[in-house]
């Protein structure tokens, strides 16, 4: 199968280096205390943080840090077929300890001793890539919660199609059976927080494809500093100030 | 710009399901014309004048007209991706074509991505057919060409659609039929490449007037696509790759999965126009036609006949008569005919013209029919300008359409190759025939070779990795001539009595890295290819006849595998290393041989061959002890005068001790690096394994044994070599006669990869070998090649390749190798018989023969002293086994009615060899009893 065509388009037609198109919003769960939906392409999810509260079960408090609980589900309409797919099946457990571990790397728990953050993740569309799109979809959630964090955790996935590493893979080119490197970063850090494959890929071509994944990462950061500096001064704008 | 497509699609499973694909639509693809001010033309290609129109192809032309597009008389075309796409959909052939035309930089074809640029995406609209939709997203982008260009560059739409071509002159598009406009171009040669259209364009009565009496259905129509896929569902029809026998057309198998043996199709008429090779949906016929056609006799219909050729060297290559061995045990076999064809195996094919007379008139287009060089094909008809050019040449032609009123298929000219009978020419089809690139090696791949003139450098002398052995006496043993020498062997006595014997192979590796242009090119061609007047080689010259040579007097890098050995020929120990030899001789087998024999001399070189023949001769005897067999090929040499290049004389190829000698240490040291890879890579080695032959493969060889009275176990391979070394008649030659039809019944061997069988079938038949691979070799073959980074890997010198973890790839790259070798040796089969014509030209012989296999009406025999076998008939061929004999099967005889004379099978015959032209232009080799 051509991924890559010699004129260098993709089957959707992007150029390998390019992301698909983004898209966030903040604040869409009133009841929540922080939420966002986040779109790549034709991915969206949406995210809904609760807390700091009161830890709901007293015997995993922690008592110099805050407990960090993640649930990742994907709604029952998000592929074409309607699949019932059954809560807390294993893909859904490791992408719910994905996401907990990546924002915990950012969270400052220590300043949240014996309370809980609790983030809800959920699939509306998924189109490949939704592993980092939850990620991000929880950090501007995390962020308009006004949870104090070290730096925002962005996440992006890249992939090695046709002898050519390929940025934001969507669900066509995620099914190719190439290798899929997704990778969350702290941007103004500079430090890598996550970062999973599961196929064999050399060294170098790694490397490459790696740095290529990095690359999106930092300019999702840029686009989410936009759409939270934009919120901000809405929010200013309404309280008037 | 965003846009997302919709559309639904049926699953494998039958659900319906909606998929929305994202389409992004872009301002930044260019038109690729030089002269353009508005675009980057640092990707330009199309030159456009207003002289030149700039072409844009529509599908159907790309799709049918692809012989005329690879001409360099068209030039500037336009190609859209929504044309390659539909044209990847229906032919992938066609698609690799237009692809490399696009990609060759020679050629101004230029790809546009109409279907991702913003102003020439066409929505799909309700009530459209796609292909509707299709041809006007092709308009729309001619459209745009001739907009964007203004008056600089005229743009020309080409297509054979006539409702296209209609709403694109409605629409201010010029528009021209391909004939219009390779008419327009007055390139008479050109016309002839011309595909004609199915019937529409064509002058309906001038068809007609042609061929009266065609007229008529010949052939069924073939069932509707819906109808065959619900049939394979239902479990009527059966799939499977339709492959003609190779020694008479009008029998052809399919290997159908669904009830798991081969249907036999009989005739033109069953087979219902598929071609060698296509996929195709077959109908069983009802039992009681599951008829034995008439399998005894020598030749079916009108000029088709069995002709003389080499001596088959394994079943794969033998002309098959299982159904002869079904008739005598259990029922017939299911036979069946094509009612649909899935998909089509039609490429171009060599051969020539029937010769026909001219037609009056000179100038006109004339109607011939194009004979196959390749049995399997069928006549084609085509249509031509220049016949009187073409009567007496080689061409190539490619088979357009095939319908039912037609008894041949429909195809066009592609090329000349040259005259007929020239030998020049006759090679080059034996190449095409066999898909062999015989192209000079690219500059891309010249440009990997080291700098000449190249010698051991100080840092090849200084390399850890590289054992300094330019002290032992190493030498090589060849046949005379060799060029391309890829082995060198030494032996040493040590002190405590044992014997150091070392195999060192060129170093090839050290030159071809993994996946540069070099690297490439060896993989795809695979093999050298040996004929009898010329070598194609796998690698360039340089390579092949200097820096890997292991020739004498010159210091060379080796890869070399050595062993510590006992007088009785135990392997101790077994060291693998790359090195530095310097070899002292090389020797020819006969030189070798000759030192052997000589008493006289007394040299170190001589003692140490003397010493390796001894070791050579237990190892030798221990493997047959093992079960290997010692199978015998009729395998003829050619003497070429060296200025014409004619033969001058012909005669089997002589064996010798130093032969063996040389051949037991490839093997021990083969088995050797066998093993070692498959211990450190289980699941990516390459080996090499050769499938024991099934008891109806040995049928034939039983049968014929059984007539003479011979009885052999074939339960295993040691009772097979056993039982065969037993078989001595009074006749000298009878035994090597056995052991050669013995090779003819067994498979070949076949590379594979590791991780793609289990242990028990890695098995060697042949060599009686539970683990074997090829690694002495690696100047002629790829697959040594492979070998040796595998041990080099193995050894930690280099890091495995990355290709080595994708085992679907190297899965590929063991099949292009198998498929490569294959072709080569059917290359240099075909290379011996045409130079055995050539030599039989002016040489009428009497030799004797021996006849190998009873037919109705005569007798196939073989020619041991130039290794060839063809038919010799009793009758007449018109009197078809017409009354005068009868053949007796039981015993394999043929007797005259009055049971005067007999033959029997193994029996000796003189025959007379002569070369005669039944038709101009054809010579072949007759044989006749004298």
């Amino acid at each position: 199968m051509e991924y890559v065509s010699p004129e260098g388009l993709r089957i959707d037609g992007r150029r390998p280096m390019e992301m698909r198109k983004l898209q966030a919003e903040i604040g869409v769960v009133a009841k929540a205390d922080g939420s966002a939906v986040f779109e790549m392409g034709n991915t969206k999810v949406i995210a809904a943080v609760y807390g700091p509260r009161e830890v709901q079960n007293r015997s995993q408090q922690l008592s110099d840090q805050a407990l960090v609980r993640c649930e990742y589900s994907m709604a029952n309409f998000s592929t074409g077929d309607r699949m019932r797919k059954p809560k807390g099946d294993r893909r859904s457990t490791e992408i719910s300890l994905v996401i907990r571990q990546t924002m915990e790397a950012c969270i400052l728990t220590q300043l949240m001793p014996r309370s809980q953050i609790d983030i809800y993740v959920q699939v509306l569309q998924a189109d490949g890539g939704t592993r980092s799109a939850c990620i991000n979809a929880a950090t501007l959630a995390l962020a308009d919660a006004g949870i104090p964090m070290r730096d925002f955790v962005t996440s992006c996935s890249a992939g090695y199609l046709n002898s050519t590493p390929l940025l934001d893979l969507n669900y066509v080119e995620d099914s190719a059976g190439g290798p899929d490197v997704t990778v969350g970063i702290l941007p103004k850090l500079d430090k890598v927080t996550l970062l999973q494959m599961d196929a064999k890929l050399p060294l170098d071509i790694f490397e490459n494809v790696m740095q290529l994944a990095v690359e999106g990462c930092k300019a999702i950061a840029d686009y989410i500093r936009e759409v939270l500096s934009e919120n901000t001064k809405q929010l200013e704008y309404r309280r008037g100030l | 710009m965003l846009h997302n497509k919709s559309f639904v699609k049926k699953t494998k499973s039958g659900k319906i399901t909606k998929n929305v694909r994202e389409h992004y639509l872009r301002d930044d693809i260019y038109c690729g014309v030089t002269i353009c001010k508005v675009c980057d033309s640092s990707a330009a290609r199309l030159s456009g004048s207003a002289s030149s129109p700039i072409l844009v192809l529509d599908t159907n032309v790309v799709l049918n007209q692809i012989d005329l597009l690879e001409n360099p008389a068209i030039d500037d075309v336009v190609v859209l991706s929504i044309v390659l796409q539909e044209v990847r959909n229906r032919n992938l052939g066609v698609y690799n074509r237009i692809r490399a035309l696009c990609s060759n930089s020679a050629r101004k074809f230029f790809v546009f991505s109409n279907e991702h640029h913003k102003d020439t995406f066409v929505q799909d609209m309700a009530g459209e057919s796609k292909n509707d939709r299709n041809d006007r997203a092709i308009r729309v982008a001619a459209q745009w060409y001739k907009s964007h260009l203004g008056g600089a560059a005229h743009v020309l739409l080409i297509t054979n659609d006539r409702e296209n071509k209609r709403k694109a002159t409605e629409e201010g598009i010029p528009a021209e039929t391909i004939e219009a406009y390779v008419k327009s171009l007055d390139r008479r040669d050109l016309l002839d490449l011309l595909v004609r259209p199915a019937s529409e364009d064509v002058n309906m009565e001038e068809v007609e007037d042609l061929r009266p009496s065609k007229r008529k259905v010949i052939y069924a129509e073939h069932k509707p696509l819906s109808e065959i896929t619900s049939g394979l569902h239902q479990g009527i029809y059966h799939q499977g790759k339709l492959r003609v026998n190779r020694y008479n057309p009008f029998e052809a198998y399919v290997g159908s999965e669904s009830i798991g043996d081969e249907i036999i199709i009989y005739g033109r008429g069953n087979m219902n126009r598929a071609f060698d090779g296509d996929i195709v949906a077959v109908e069983l016929l009802p039992q009681d036609q599951w008829h034995e056609e008439n399998s005894l006799s020598l030749a079916d219909e009108e000029d088709e006949e069995e002709g003389v050729h080499l001596v088959p060297g394994s079943a794969d290559d033998a002309p098959r008569t299982t159904n002869l061995v079904q008739s005598a045990a259990g029922p017939p076999r299911p036979s069946g005919q094509v009612v649909g064809i899935i998909k089509r195996n039609w490429h171009s094919y060599c051969g020539s013209l029937e010769p026909m007379p001219m037609p009056a008139g000179d100038g006109g287009v004339a109607h011939a029919l194009f004979v196959s060089k390749d049995r399997r094909i069928p006549k084609i008809r085509i249509q031509t300008r220049q016949l009187g050019n073409l009567l007496s040449k080689r061409i190539v032609v490619t088979v357009d359409s095939w319908d039912c009123l037609s008894r041949y298929p429909s195809g066009h000219y592609v090329r000349t190759i040259g005259e007929i009978g020239d030998r020049d020419t006759e090679s080059e089809v034996v190449l095409i025939e066999n898909d062999i690139d015989a192209r000079p090696f690219s500059s891309q791949v010249l440009a990997c070779l080291p700098p000449l003139p190249w010698s051991v450098s100080s840092e090849d002398l200084a390399n850890p990795i590289r054992q300094d052995l330019r002290h032992l006496l190493v030498f090589s043993v060849d046949p005379p001539g060799c060029k391309d020498i890829d082995d060198a062997l030494h032996c040493a006595a040590l002190s405590n009595g044992n014997f150091e014997v070392g195999v060192h192979i060129a170093d090839v590796t050290n030159f071809v890295h993994p996946s540069t242009p070099l690297d490439d090119e060896a993989a795809q061609r695979g093999t050298s290819v040996y004929l009898v007047e010329r070598r194609i080689d796998m690698l360039p010259k340089p390579l092949t006849e200097d820096i890997c040579s292991l020739r004498a007097d010159v210091e060379r890098l080796a890869f070399s595998v050595i062993w510590e050995m006992t007088p009785e020929a135990e392997i101790i120990s077994t060291r693998y290393t790359k090195s530095i030899i310097k070899s002292c001789a090389a020797l020819s087998y006969i030189e070798a041989q000759a030192r052997m024999d000589d008493s006289r001399l007394a040299d170190p070189l001589t003692t140490d061959l003397r010493n390796m023949n001894t070791l050579a001769k237990i190892m030798r005897h221990r493997r047959i002890e093992r079960g290997a067999l010692t199978l015998a090929s009729a395998e003829v040499k050619f003497q070429i005068d060296t200025e014409t290049h004619d033969p001058l004389d012909i005669g089997m190829y002589q064996i010798r001790e130093a032969n063996q000698m040389v051949e037991e240490f490839m093997l021990a040291a083969n088995v050797a690096v066998a093993e070692k890879i498959l211990k450190h890579y289980p699941l990516c080695s390459l080996l090499r394994r050769h499938p024991t032959p099934t008891k109806e493969m040995l049928e034939p060889l039983l049968r014929t044994a059984a007539s003479v009275g011979l009885d052999l176990d074939i339960s295993t391979s040691k009772a097979l070599a056993d039982s065969l070394d037993r078989a001595v008649g009074e006749d000298p030659y009878f035994n090597k006669l056995i052991r050669i039809l013995a090779t003819r019944c067994m498979t070949q061997a076949v590379y594979f990869c590791s991780g793609d069988l289990t242990l028990p079938e890695y098995h060697h038949y042949g060599l009686a070998a539970p683990l074997y691979t090829h690694f002495t070799s690696p100047i002629r073959r790829y697959a040594d090649v492979i070998v040796h980074r595998l041990l080099s890997a193995s050894l930690g010198i280099y890091k495995l390749p990355a290709i080595f973890q994708d085992r679907p790839q190297l899965t590929s790259i063991a099949d292009n190798l198998n498929y490569r070798h294959r072709n080569a040796q059917m290359a240099s089969r075909a290379s011996v018989e045409l130079h055995t014509l050539i030599y039989f030209r002016k040489r009428p012989t009497d030799t004797e023969a021996r006849i190998v296999k009873i037919r109705s009406n005569g007798f196939i025999v073989f020619v041991p002293k130039f290794g060839i076998e063809g038919p010799v008939y009793l009758t007449e061929r018109s009197e078809k086994g017409g009354g005068e004999w009868f053949v007796d099967e039981q015993q394999q005889k043929i007797k005259r009615m009055d049971g005067s004379i007999s033959y029997g099978v193994l029996q000796k015959v003189n025959i007379h060899m002569e070369v005669v032209e039944p038709q101009p232009n054809r010579p072949k080799l007759q044989l006749n009893l004298v």
